[in-house]
C-alpha cells in the first residue's frame, strides 16, 4: 500500500521534474564557472596582480596544471589579446586525490580555486578602457566518467591611465 | 487510513520531486544498464572512420558479428580500467563472432593514441572518432560510453561511465 502510494507520488514528481525542465546534462557536463572580475584600474608602467576565481560543481575534479600522468590534460590559463603583458601565472595548489579508476592519486583541483596572473602594463599602452582576453582550458571528471576538454573565455575589463 | 490535507500532499510531492532530482542528477554513480529485448533495439548509426593504417572502417563491415563499440580517450581515467577487460573479451569471444572496436575521441588523434595503444597492449581495432559520429550516437558527453551492438547491427545496450566488468560480460553473452 505504502509502496503503491510512493510510486504514485514518484510518478507525479517525475512529471513535475519534466514540466520544470530539470536538466541533468548540466551536471553531466560540468562547466567551470568564472566569477566576474571588477574593472582593473592601473597606471601605465606599473605591475598589477589579477586573481581569477573559478568554481567546479561538487563531485567533479579537473586535472591540475601539473597532472601526474602524461596523458592527462592540464589546467591552463592563456592570455591571448590585450594591452597587458603576462609576467607569470600562479596556479592553485593542487591536491592529491585517489579515485576508484586510478591506482595512484591524481593531482587535481576541486570546488573553488584561484589562478593569479602578474601583469606588466607597458608605458606604450593606450589610456582609457580596454579589455584583456584569455582562455581557461580544463578537463573534468568525476569518479566514474570524464568529459571532453573545454576552453572557456576569460575577459578582464581594464581602465588604464 | 487518513488522507493527507491537499497542502501537505503538495509539499510531499515537491519534496519527492526534489529528492528524485538530486538522485537522478547525482554524478556519483552511473545508472545500471539492461540489455534491450530484440524487438526494442534500434539500428546503430553507420560511420566511416579511419583506423591506424588509414583504412576506412564502417560499422557495416562488422555485420553478422556482435560488436562492443567503445568511445574512449587517452586522457580518460575510467576508460583505462575498462580497456584490459575489452582486450580480454576480444580474446575470449573472438571465435564466437565478436569484435571490439575502440573509437578514440582524442583531439590529437593518432599522436596520442598510437603510443597509448602500444603501452596498454590493445589487441583490438581502433579508429579516431569525430563530433559527427559522437552526435550520431546521441552526443557522447561522457567517456567511457560503450555500446553493445547485436549481429543485426542494432544497439542492445549502452553503458555510460565506468561500468562493472560483469555488466559487459552479461550483455555480450546475452547477445552472442
Amino acid at each position: 500500500m505504502l509502496l503503491k502510494k510512493f510510486s504514485k507520488f514518484a510518478g507525479i514528481s517525475l512529471l513535475i521534474l519534466s514540466a520544470l525542465g530539470v536538466d541533468c546534462s548540466a551536471q553531466m557536463n560540468p562547466v567551470v564557472t568564472i566569477a566576474p572580475v571588477p574593472t582593473i584600474k592601473a597606471k601605465k608602467g606599473s605591475v598589477t596582480v589579477v586573481s581569477i576565481r573559478a568554481v567546479l560543481p561538487p563531485g567533479f575534479h579537473a586535472n591540475s596544471n601539473t597532472p601526474t600522468d602524461a596523458y592527462l590534460i592540464p589546467l591552463k590559463l592563456t592570455w591571448t589579446t590585450g594591452p597587458l603583458q603576462a609576467d607569470g601565472i600562479t596556479y592553485p595548489k593542487s591536491t592529491l586525490e585517489k579515485y576508484s579508476f586510478s591506482d595512484k592519486p591524481l593531482s587535481v583541483v576541486t570546488g573553488e580555486f584561484t589562478i593569479t596572473t602578474k601583469f606588466k602594463i607597458p608605458d606604450s599602452a593606450s589610456s582609457g578602457p580596454a579589455a584583456q582576453n584569455g582562455t581557461l582550458r580544463y578537463q573534468a571528471c568525476n569518479d566514474h566518467m570524464c568529459f571532453a576538454p573545454k576552453t572557456v573565455p576569460v575577459v578582464l575589463s581594464l581602465n588604464l591611465d | 487510513m487518513h488522507r493527507l490535507p491537499p497542502a501537505l500532499r503538495l509539499v510531499v510531492v515537491v519534496g519527492v520531486a526534489v529528492l528524485l532530482g538530486l538522485v537522478a542528477c547525482s554524478p556519483a554513480e552511473p545508472p545500471k544498464t539492461t540489455v534491450k529485448d530484440s524487438k526494442d533495439r534500434k539500428a546503430a548509426p553507420e560511420f566511416a572512420l579511419k583506423d591506424a593504417s588509414g583504412k576506412i572502417v564502417h560499422l557495416a563491415d562488422f555485420k553478422g558479428k556482435v560488436v562492443l563499440l567503445d568511445f574512449w580517450a587517452t586522457w580518460c581515467g575510467p576508460c583505462k580500467i575498462e580497456i584490459p577487460w575489452f582486450a580480454e573479451f576480444q580474446r575470449q569471444y573472438k571465435d564466437r563472432g565478436f569484435e571490439v572496436l575502440g573509437v578514440s575521441m582524442d583531439e590529437s588523434g593518432w599522436a596520442a593514441v598510437t603510443p597509448f595503444a602500444a603501452e596498454k597492449k590493445i589487441n583490438y581495432r581502433l579508429v579516431i572518432g569525430d563530433d559527427k559520429t559522437g552526435d550520431q550516437y546521441g552526443g557522447i558527453e561522457a567517456l567511457p560510453t560503450t555500446f553493445v551492438i547485436d549481429r543485426e547491427g542494432r544497439i542492445a545496450s549502452v553503458h555510460v561511465g565506468l561500468s562493472a566488468k560483469k555488466e559487459f560480460q552479461d550483455a555480450i553473452e546475452k547477445v552472442l
